[in-house]
């Protein structure tokens, strides 16, 4: 049985030799010229502002912890469509409930301010 | 994957065709691998690489000619499939070498010349990184010319157009590269950038006319193969005319991208920014002759499209004209040749436009000679000036005799040289002969290609005639006005004073360049019309029975002499001196001005064409840009939609349905604090530390014993 | 489909019903008019939440009553709503609703009335009858998520009090680590067998094709999840801390409740699954319930905190509770330890919320009224509170006529039926040990002087009386609990 795993560790390890590989030989042949604009940190193509290790307002974890909660939602979405239609109406029912009961949480976090930054 | 057997089965010669492509590969991953470190390592590391890269070229040269005594043999050519590249359902197209009469006379002059070319750079290269302060890239141009010959290669061999867009956009690719070789040079340190930068975009349009051309192609034939679209044309043209007019216009859309012809000619001047090697195998010799092959090797679909034939003579003639008369009002030695590639073109287009594609061809052949040498021999003039300022500036004596020489001194401006014919004796004498050459006077090779041209615009179109043959008095007359003004008179700077002759391994090539510009002719000379014959094999019934007209080429005769007779008349070494002996601030800039002052500041302003496109074009484009940017994305879309309408918004929305956040919180935990430490003492009082990691601890040790009694039992 | 998805619906409507009541009672809740002079924004002091909640238990518990008798399997054998399920629902409901009604003054008093509380015990308590009709190891996991969740945040609701947050921590972070234990049990288990359905694993085990020492270790693992939960020695300290940090009413219901759901589960588990292991894991068991029941009565003499004096009150009935599970796989004696441990619980249920009901009354904001001090002269000022309280410690104890004695005697009985006379012994000593912090509860509240300030609170008052009342009545009327009790035997369908 074990051997059956054995193409995954197969390219496992091609994955990971060429990953490295890659790093070692721009490592080895790279030209290093560092210069202040290349050593700024890429911010989107925006110019970026103040350092990196700002304090942060304890409020973006409120925030995140509601993004994680809702974009799992998405994370759940993605494979109920890829089968939607194998689940047929069972699983647009199943999803809806799925959907209400996050709505349920959306709207009391929403009533609760909690996504408001004051 | 690749067919093996068909390569080694191939008769003759045919089987040696993918060489063409690999020999310059060798070569350059040679150069790429072990270039830098030779030329690190070894006194001789230069001439190692440029021989090497020289050499893999000189090998496709000779598959070349192996080819040619083989077509000698099977002049009906063959395909030489390779390897299988794109496989989708009925459609395929496969890596394979179309050899035929067409292709094989490509091949030749690529290989000969680039051969020429490369072995002119070993020289020529060795002052110029030099020159320019950075020995370290020697290396990288010859990796880049052989990449060049690699993409024309599978370019010209293509047998299907989208292999032959792949070599268009590597030669596309390479002419980037090396137009911007010196990235870092130019005005404001960015001015050659910006020249591959033009390059590169410019001629990106044209391709988009290409990629429209092979959508409409693989839509209406369902296949890409040369053989098969030729083969079904007619059928199709039958059905809908309409489609082939769409095919042939797209092309050449794509034609005056690349062949820079009006409107896309605007790159090939700018292109004067890369090393004159460049300039002359690329930016006149091969590259720029690419649109002039695909109007040829789609012979077939032009024929069927009257239309659209016209508008290539029209495009062609009329360019072969307007870049004629700029050139008249240039003093960089380049940029003349380089508005003369574009005026020569011009006829090239037009006389494949006009159904003429021998003398196209023809025409494109010995322009490759005599425009490479008139490229390569302005270089070795160019250097020779540098190395008379170099000169100048390494002897204390000259140096105090040099103030004329300035940062600003620009070794290719014409008004800088004067004198050279004796100072440079074999250089001037094949510049020469490729001047009389592309003035077209008898029995250089240019005269027979041009007259060909002539002769047939002559039969079919009066009016293209007409402008081909003004363009061909111009012609003569600016090569009339370079010659004089860079060879005959006294030096008019220190520089030209002090200018050297060029080593053997650049004037060698030269002399073999002015062989061949003298010689040239020979391959389709009246009466025996070899090249017509040759190429009857692959054009079939597209060919057009070329005939001599006396009278015509009599009158271009004339006409040309005439024009050297006026070019004499403003140039000549005493008036032109005279002229120049004049107080500064009296003077114009050039004799002719006196004359015709509006219409030379016209020339010499290249009609405003490139400001025509700043304004029309590229600042609305660049405005819009902004506009998009700024207005649209930034303040519309950020600051407005995203901060007021969404973000605002919801707030808003949020506050008024909801009730206010606990303000309480923070107080509370502050006062809490000292009730927290009231709280902690009480629990360290306990029998328990209060601390979670010994109640972790307390967990695991359970399940340790529970599981050490279970397992050991 | 249509027809297994109704029938799996059907089976655990009680818990659906209770669900989807407590979701739209957090919406109903935040439309409600709020006390915008508390001292906590979006305090609520209306009255509508708590009887809503209230409502929706009743509700599902006339569900669970009205299909008592009627066993039904869902979701592919994973749910089973059988007499045990309904037993423990029902005991569950009921400790809700005492909960609402111990809550709603106090959490009102303490100035942390709000709405979600009540969401939050309802959702809990989903998690709880979950729980109860799990078949399947996952389901076991999931409902265990779903009733821990909800408590971890009921324990932090009097935020922004230390000690409440600290509690919510703690007991967060050390339920987050054995849930890690009990997940890995399972997996181990599935392993071994090949399946998570309890009904599978009888089925492996049967046919002797699994590995013994997977499954013993993936036990030994389920054990410490849920002993956790339950608050077994070793897995105990987090109990007193918890405890005392919790809102009282709050405590009350995690004693309770989570005791009851954390049994329901371990019951279910090892007497269907793992009774061919009985050999094995009963001295496990054994040791863990001895350790619980010694450990736990001898550190309750040192405190001097009445919620401290409960919570290792509560972490010794764990261990007797336990005793019920040591016999669990031998031949005839399943049913009894299973009727015993849910008599037990009911017991434990009834008295708990008598002893946690007068020390809500006697609790004084910031935490005051909790040492054992000041409950002295309570029997003078408040008699009718000090004899609830005295009712409870002595059915704690086991003294008849309360119905703590009459779990502990069939307790007893049923570890002497399975021939675990040391146990019993153990079981027996400890209550003498339990009797001295017990009575002296009683002696401070009786004999002592004293001006404790007792809340006379109708709710309140109603749920200490009504518990009091139900320890001594049904000692006396054991005999229909019982019944139910025996009834409730776990079995494959």
């Amino acid at each position: 049985m074990l051997q059956d795993y054995l193409p995954i560790v197969i390219l496992v390890l091609i994955a990971t030799g060429m990953a490295g590989l890659v790093v070692l030989l721009g490592h080895l042949f790279g030209p290093r010229r560092p210069s202040a604009r290349k050593a700024q940190p890429y911010e989107s193509g925006m110019r970026p502002i103040g350092p990196g290790t700002r304090r942060m307002p304890i409020r973006f974890y409120l925030i995140a912890v509601l993004f994680i909660l809702f974009d799992i939602e998405i994370v759940f979405l993605l494979p109920w469509a890829v089968v939607f239609k194998k689940l047929g109406l069972f699983g647009v029912a199943e999803m809806l409930v799925f959907i209400l009961i996050l709505l349920v949480g959306y709207v009391y976090a929403w009533k609760k301010g909690a996504l408001e930054w004051e | 994957m690749f067919f093996q057997e068909t390569v080694s089965q191939a008769p003759q010669f045919f089987g040696l065709v993918p060489w063409i492509v690999f020999f310059p590969v060798i070569g350059l991953l040679f150069n790429i691998a072990f270039g830098g470190m030779i030329l690190k390592r070894s006194p001789a590391g230069e001439k190692i690489v440029g021989w090497v890269a020289s050499i893999a070229s000189g090998l496709t040269f000779v598959v070349s000619v192996l080819l040619l005594v083989s077509l000698l043999g099977h002049p009906e050519g063959m395909v030489v499939p390779l390897a299988e590249w794109i496989k989708i359902g009925s459609f395929s197209a496969n890596w394979s070498f179309q050899v035929d009469t067409l292709s094989v006379v490509m091949m030749l002059v690529v290989s000969i010349v680039g051969t020429l070319i490369h072995i002119y750079s070993i020289g020529y290269m060795h002052e110029d990184v030099r020159h320019n302060g950075d020995p370290g890239r020697y290396g990288r141009f010859f990796v880049f010319m052989n990449l060049f010959i690699v993409s024309m290669m599978i370019l010209v061999s293509a047998d299907n157009y989208l292999m032959l867009f792949v070599g268009w956009e590597g030669v596309g690719l390479c002419s980037y590269l090396l137009i911007g070789f010196w990235y870092d040079k130019g005005e404001d340190g960015i001015g050659n950038a910006v020249a591959g930068k033009k390059a590169m975009i410019t001629t990106r349009i044209g391709d988009v006319g290409m990629l429209l051309a092979l959508f409409a192609m693989f839509w209406a034939f369902g296949s890409l193969d040369f053989n098969t679209i030729f083969a079904k044309a007619p059928q199709v043209a039958a059905a809908s005319p309409v489609i082939i007019l769409l095919i042939t216009l797209f092309m050449l859309v794509a034609v005056t991208g690349k062949s820079a012809q009006i409107p896309l000619y605007v790159w090939l001047p700018d292109a004067m920014a890369g090393p004159t090697p460049v300039s002359a195998l690329i930016h006149a010799a091969t590259m720029v002759t690419a649109g002039v092959y695909l109007v040829a090797r789609s012979a077939d679909l032009y024929i069927l499209e009257p239309q659209a034939q016209f508008m290539v003579t029209l495009v062609g003639s009329a360019t072969a004209l307007f870049a004629a008369t700029i050139a008249v009002g240039q003093f960089d030695i380049k940029k003349v040749l380089a508005y003369s590639t574009v005026s020569q073109l011009g006829f090239m287009v037009a006389a494949v436009g006009m159904g003429a594609f021998v003398a196209g061809m023809f025409h494109l052949v010995t322009h490759a000679f005599f425009k490479g040498l008139l490229f390569l021999s302005a270089g070795s003039v160019i250097q020779g000036v540098e190395r008379g300022a170099h000169h100048i500036e390494h002897d204390p004596k000259l140096k105090k005799q040099s103030k004329s020489l300035g940062p600003d001194f620009d070794p290719q401006d014409m008004r800088n040289m004067g004198g050279l014919r004796s100072r440079m004796k074999v250089t001037f004498w094949v510049y020469l002969i490729g001047a009389i050459s592309l003035s077209g006077l008898p029995p250089l090779a240019g005269f027979w290609s041009k007259d060909e041209i002539l002769a047939e615009a002559n039969k079919l179109y009066i009016w293209a005639y007409v402008l081909l043959a003004i363009a061909a008095i111009f012609t003569a007359f600016y090569m009339t006005r370079q010659v004089l003004m860079v060879f005959f008179g006294k030096p008019r700077s220190a520089a030209a004073e002090h200018a050297q002759e060029s080593p053997p391994v650049m004037t060698i090539p030269l002399m073999i360049l002015a062989g061949l510009t003298v010689l040239g002719g020979l391959i389709n000379l009246p009466e025996f019309h070899t090249l017509e014959h040759w190429m009857e094999h692959t054009l079939g019934q597209a060919i057009h029975k070329a005939e001599f007209v006396m009278l015509v080429a009599a009158l271009s005769t004339v006409l040309a002499l005439l024009a050297i007779v006026a070019g004499w008349w403003f140039y000549n070494p005493r008036r032109y001196e005279a002229f120049w002996a004049e107080p500064a601030a009296k003077r114009p800039d050039d004799p002719l001005r006196r004359l015709i002052g509006p219409l030379f500041e016209l020339w010499k302003n290249k009609y405003w064409i490139d400001e025509l496109y700043w304004a029309a074009i590229l600042n609305p484009y660049i405005a819009l840009s902004r506009f998009l940017a700024d207005v649209v994305d930034w303040r519309f879309w950020h600051d407005w939609f995203h901060d007021q309408a969404l973000f605002g918004g919801f707030n808003r929305l949020t506050g008024l349905l909801a009730g206010r956040i606990d303000l309480g919180i923070i107080d509370g935990i502050a006062n809490g604090l000292g009730t927290l430490a009231q709280r902690v003492a009480a629990v360290l009082r306990s029998v328990q530390t209060g601390f979670v990691r010994n109640y972790a601890l307390s967990i695991f040790l359970g399940v340790v014993i529970i599981l050490g009694y279970l397992l050991l039992r | 489909m249509i027809g297994d998805i109704m029938t799996s619906l059907w089976a655990i409507l009680p818990v659906i019903v209770l669900a989807l009541w407590a979701c739209v009672l957090l919406l109903v809740d935040l439309w409600l008019p709020k006390d915008q002079q508390g001292s906590q924004q979006g305090e609520s002091n209306s009255p509508i939440t708590p009887l809503l909640a209230a409502l929706g238990m009743l509700t599902s518990a006339a569900i669970v009553i009205a299909r008592i008798g009627q066993p039904t399997m869902g979701f592919g054998g994973m749910m089973m709503a059988d007499g045990f399920s309904h037993f423990i629902c029902l005991l569950l409901l009921a400790s809700g609703l005492v909960t609402i009604g111990l809550s709603h003054d106090y959490m009102k008093r303490l100035g942390i009335a709000r709405g979600e509380y009540y969401v939050l015990l309802m959702f809990s308590l989903s998690g709880m009858m979950l729980m109860s009709m799990s078949a399947d190891l996952i389901m076991v996991f999931l409902s265990l998520e779903l009733l821990s969740i909800p408590l971890y945040v009921m324990a932090g609701i009097a935020t922004p009090r230390p000690s409440s947050e600290e509690a919510a921590l703690k007991y967060f972070l050390l339920g987050a680590f054995a849930s890690g234990f009990l997940v890995y049990g399972i997996g181990l288990v599935f392993g071994a067998t090949g399946s998570t359905s309890l009904q599978q694993i009888v089925a492996v085990v049967q046919s002797g094709n699994y590995n013994l020492a997977l499954i013993l270790g993936g036990a030994a693992l389920i054990i410490t999840g849920l002993g956790f939960k339950v608050a077994i020695v070793p897995f105990h300290m987090w109990t007193p801390d918890a405890y005392q940090g919790a809102p009282s009413a709050v405590t009350a219901f995690m004693s309770v409740g989570a005791k009851t759901a954390g049994f329901a589960a371990l019951l279910r588990v090892f007497v269907l699954a793992f009774p061919a292991f009985s050999a094995d894991i009963t001295p496990v068991l054994w040791g863990l319930a001895a350790l619980t029941m010694v450990l736990g009565n001898f550190a309750a003499i040192a405190q001097r905190n009445i919620k401290r004096l409960l919570a290792y009150s509560s972490i010794a009935h764990a261990g007797y509770i336990m005793m019920a599970l040591v016999p669990y796989g031998q031949d005839g004696l399943s049913a009894d330890s299973v009727a015993s441990a849910l008599f037990y619980l009911v017991a434990y249920a009834f008295t708990n919320f008598a002893a946690w009901a007068v020390v809500i009354a006697l609790e004084q904001a910031g935490e005051k009224g909790l040492e054992l001090q000041d409950y002295a002269g309570l029997g003078r000022k408040h008699p009718a509170l000090a004899a609830v309280m005295a009712v409870a410690m002595l059915s704690f104890t086991g003294v008849p006529p309360t119905l703590g004695f009459v779990g502990k005697f069939y307790l007893f009985r049923t570890v002497l039926e399975g021939g675990h006379v040391g146990l019993a012994l153990i079981g027996v000593l400890t209550s003498l040990v339990s009797a001295f912090y017990y009575l002296r509860v009683i002696v401070v509240m009786y004999m002592q002087e004293g001006e404790p300030e007792a809340r006379r609170e109708p709710w309140l008052q109603a749920m200490a009386y009504g518990s009091a009342i139900g320890v001594v009545a049904l000692s006396i009327f054991s005999a229909p609990l019982l019944f139910l009790a025996s009834q409730a035997v776990l079995k494959l369908f």
